[in-house]
């Protein structure tokens, strides 16, 4: 069978990371080709280039033989590529049909376009009504509309990105029946995800990348869950001994904690335990959007919880904010640098204030103490090797990596009794990581407890002395770490939902 | 297609300008818009913005008029740093000058250097109990704090003229909706003898400056900025959007109220159905004219002021129609926001992908 879609080499270089590397693969006609990788394995990229989001490079696509260099998703469109994307973009006050024709360069006249999307949808047994506002859809409703816009453009190719991270168990069925069928008229499909068992129950083929290379190809019905695993996070692995650690007492716990989910897409804090201890490194591992971000915002008190679900430092503070916890020795640093954990357009000075101004004194009665302001905004320039021109620049003007050590070295400098940090090296340089990596160790042999939450296995390997998993909002038993192999860590994280086996530390 | 594109470089210079660009601006277009009318514009020009400052009587006059502008500009400008857009600084005004001047009729009998001041603190809380209104709705149920402010002021021009026509109406007034006229210690000083500059321009430079340090200087000013450029960044840092949306909300309302009073006690004498003459509304072009900074905001007001005072005189010496006379006012704002736009970005055209 000759290949219907057929990428060569495609290379995509972003400031500091290789997001795609040499990627090589074929799709056939009718196939249903998953592509399957951790978050930030390279996945996104890939199929916003098919999409003609991102222009790629280096490398060759190739559309039934023939070139296919799409310079945006018109073009692809044309070409008979389609996208659901993970994030739907509906208008609820409109209807479906309304939404639709929104989409469309030259809609058809609304009762046309309302029986053709009643033809299209009952023949993939979509159940799609015209006429309701989208705003009364459930998630899976919506994400239909979307799979009928494509359909109404005849694709050949159709890619649907982490698809069922916002279904029900039961619309995941009802999606692979319209999937299957699609199939079975000749369309392909590129399935993302990193939910092992989805693919290998739906996909004919698997494409495997991990940092932005491809590392295997398979039928993943021939693989098992824990084969899959191994191949998605990777053998090179190597095994860590365990740490010699002792931690001292408990110095923040978490006690039942559940948190109803804020917004659709948001997820639900269930019942988490947890218990960190003074000099202790605390790893939660998981996949992005498992309750990492919820988690962090109790953590650092932006959103407030029952006063007894949280002691800190022998004392309820669940209800507390910000600024009382950081007075309390409780600091944070949240995932996302520009905007939340430093203020784009503010100089660094000012950002060195924004969570220094308790522990540090920054300011006197309410006014400012500028002086002190720089020079502590110096102080984590100078010990954490800041590349910036000097304290008065722009939080925007510092990469990534560099902003990165600055937001982490402002609580770390600030001595903590507790350091919360979620994502800490995320799109930071090798050498940049390699600092924070070993300023969090030697704060906790400080006897700081440190809790880091990252999608990073090796980094969570690297320094973590013990490992739980967050997972659907729900936080396993700690493991020492070192004392899972790889593929069971693989599992709980892919979402397999049997519990951590033999809980210890 | 058309498409906007942040400029790269510095742009610091150009944002500076942009201010001074927009007046200059304004007086071209205004200048045909005058000739347009038949009128010569250069001379219009001329009547405009440069006859008020060579009368010693007209600075006095432009003096009188900057004030409120100045006072109420200042207090909007800190919530829409924030990002809280109080548009009813008119009707916080109005009750401001109400609930001062109902104090100082409620002592038409007695005199005391107390008086002024009480009558001070009456119209900020007035004005700061208006603004309440719009903060409460929104802290508590999402109200949008544009429509509520806004719509507050018609509730509060009905409420003065009710209020003037009733209860507050000058006994000995021949039933013209009024008030008495406020006794001497219940108008401020004059400054200036033969003028009406009175003392609330003092106490408005005196304000401008502490608003000034409050915002560069203080952790108020700070969480302002913060708040306005990364609300998420504001919430990390323990600001609490509901204590500064009251604050900005009330401070605007109080500063409002506090003009309101001034107004009442100072160039009017009485309360009036007429005394709200727009300038809830114009200080939010002061304010932008201003760049949302005080001292701006007090060479904004100035500027202003020089078109209101320039603009009356047009008016009866050229016969320009009122309505000229607010467009050229209304096209300061429009110059101001486009040429900052202009600043920012560079426009592009693009032809649409296909």
């Amino acid at each position: 069978m000759s290949a219907l879609l057929s990428i060569r080499g495609l290379t995509k270089a972003y400031p500091g990371v290789l997001a795609n590397s040499d990627i090589r693969f074929e799709v056939a006609a009718g196939e249903i080709h998953a592509i399957l990788g951790e978050n930030g394995a390279g996945k996104s990229t890939l199929v916003k280039t098919i999409y003609g989001l991102v222009t790629p490079d280096h490398g060759e696509m190739y559309l039934d033989g023939k070139a296919f260099e799409p310079r945006g998703p018109q073009q692809a469109r044309a070409a008979g590529v389609s996208m659901v994307f993970q994030h739907f973009s509906l208008f609820e006050a409109l209807t479906v049909a309304e939404n639709i024709a929104l989409g469309m360069a030259k809609p058809p006249k609304a009762a046309d376009l309302g029986r053709q999307i009643r033809d299209i949808a009952n023949a993939y047994g979509l159940s799609v009504d015209p006429d309701r506002l989208v705003g009364e859809l459930s998630a899976g409703e919506r994400q239909r509309v979307e799979i009928t816009r494509c359909l109404l453009q005849n694709p050949r190719i159709l890619i649907m990105d982490e698809p069922t991270s916002v279904l029900t168990p039961q619309e995941v069925q009802t999606l692979f029946a319209t999937l299957r069928r699609l199939s079975d008229q000749g369309v392909a499909i590129l399935y993302i995800s990193h939910k092992l068992d989805e693919i290998r129950s739906l996909c004919h083929h698997a494409t495997i990348l991990r940092s932005g290379r491809v590392v295997g190809a398979c039928r993943p019905a021939e693989k098992t869950t824990r084969q899959l695993a191994e191949m998605m996070i990777g053998l090179e692995l190597t095994r860590p001994l365990p740490r010699l650690f002792t931690p001292g007492e408990a110095v923040m716990t978490l006690r039942d904690l559940t948190v109803p989910a804020e917004t659709p897409f948001g997820t639900t804090l269930k019942r988490i335990n947890l218990s960190l201890r003074t000099g202790e490194v605390l790893g939660i591992a998981g996949v992005a959007g498992n309750g990492q971000d919820e988690l962090m915002r109790v953590l650092s008190g932006e959103t407030r919880v029952p006063r007894e679900c949280m002691i800190f430092d022998g004392r309820q503070m669940g209800h507390r904010g910000p600024t009382y916890r950081r007075i309390a020795g409780l600091l944070s640093a949240p995932e996302e640098r520009l905007g939340h954990a430093a203020a784009a357009d503010m100089s660094l000075a000012d950002n060195a204030f924004l969570t220094g101004r308790q522990r540090q004194r920054l300011a006197y009665r309410g006014f400012l103490r500028t002086t002190s302001t720089t020079n502590f905004a110096r102080a984590i320039i100078t010990r954490f090797d800041v590349r910036t021109p000097g304290t008065d620049t722009p939080a925007r003007a510092l990469s990534g990596g560099n902003l990165q050590k600055f937001v982490i070295g402002r609580e770390i400098l600030q001595r903590p009794k507790v350091l919360v940090v979620n994502q800490p090296t995320w799109g930071v340089d090798a050498h940049a990581a390699a600092t924070i990596r070993t300023a969090l160790r030697d704060l906790a042999a400080n006897g700081t407890g440190v809790l880091i939450i990252s999608q990073d296995l090796d980094e969570l390997m690297e320094i973590a002395d013990t490992f739980s998993v967050l997972e659907s909002g729900t936080l396993t038993a700690p493991q020492r770490t070192g004392s899972l192999t790889i593929d069971e860590i693989g599992l709980m994280m892919g979402g397999s939902t049997q519990e951590a086996p033999n809980a210890v530390a | 297609m058309l498409t906007l594109e942040p400029r790269t470089g510095n742009t610091h210079l150009l944002q500076t300008l942009t201010p001074v660009l927009a007046v200059a601006i304004t007086m071209l277009a205004g200048a045909a818009l005058f000739a347009s009318l038949g009128k010569d514009p250069v001379e219009a020009i001329r009547i405009i913005f440069l006859d008020p400052l060579l009368d010693p009587y007209s600075r006095s006059e432009l003096l009188v008029k900057a004030a409120p502008l100045a006072l109420i500009a200042i207090g909007l400008s800190f919530g829409f740093r924030a990002g809280i857009w109080n548009i009813g600084a008119e009707g916080q005004f109005i009750i401001g000058a109400l609930t001062g001047g109902a104090t100082a009729l409620a002592f038409y009998d007695i005199s005391g250097v107390w008086l002024l001041p009480l009558m001070a603190i009456a119209g900020a809380l007035g004005g700061f109990a208006w603004a309440m209104i719009p903060a409460i709705l929104k802290t508590r149920w999402g109200a949008n704090e544009i429509l509520v402010s806004l719509m507050l002021v018609y509730v509060a021009e009905l409420l003065l003229s009710a209020l003037v026509s009733g209860p507050l109406r000058d006994p000995d007034g021949f039933n013209f909706p009024e008030s008495r006229q406020f006794h001497d210690s219940a108008t401020l000083p004059i400054l200036l003898a033969g003028t009406r500059a009175h003392i609330g321009i003092l106490i408005t430079l005196g304000i401008s400056v502490a608003a000034y340090v409050a915002l560069h200087r203080h952790v108020f000013g700070y969480h302002i900025k913060l708040m306005g450029s990364a609300p998420r960044a504001a919430s990390f840092a323990g600001v609490s959007t509901t204590t500064m949306t009251a604050a900005c909300l009330g401070l605007s309302g109080a500063l409002a109220g506090l003009a309101g009073l001034f107004e009442a006690a100072g160039p009017v004498g009485q309360l009036v159905p007429s005394l709200p003459a727009g300038y809830g509304f114009t200080a939010i072009i002061v304010a932008f004219l201003g760049r949302l900074d005080p001292l701006g905001i007090v060479l904004a007001s100035l500027v202003v002021a020089l078109t209101y005072i320039g603009g009356e005189t047009a008016q009866f010496t050229l016969q320009i129609p009122a309505a000229a006379i607010s467009v050229f006012q209304g096209m300061l704002l429009f110059f101001l926001l486009a040429v900052d736009v202009l600043a920012r970005f560079r426009v592009k055209y693009m032809r649409r992908a296909q």
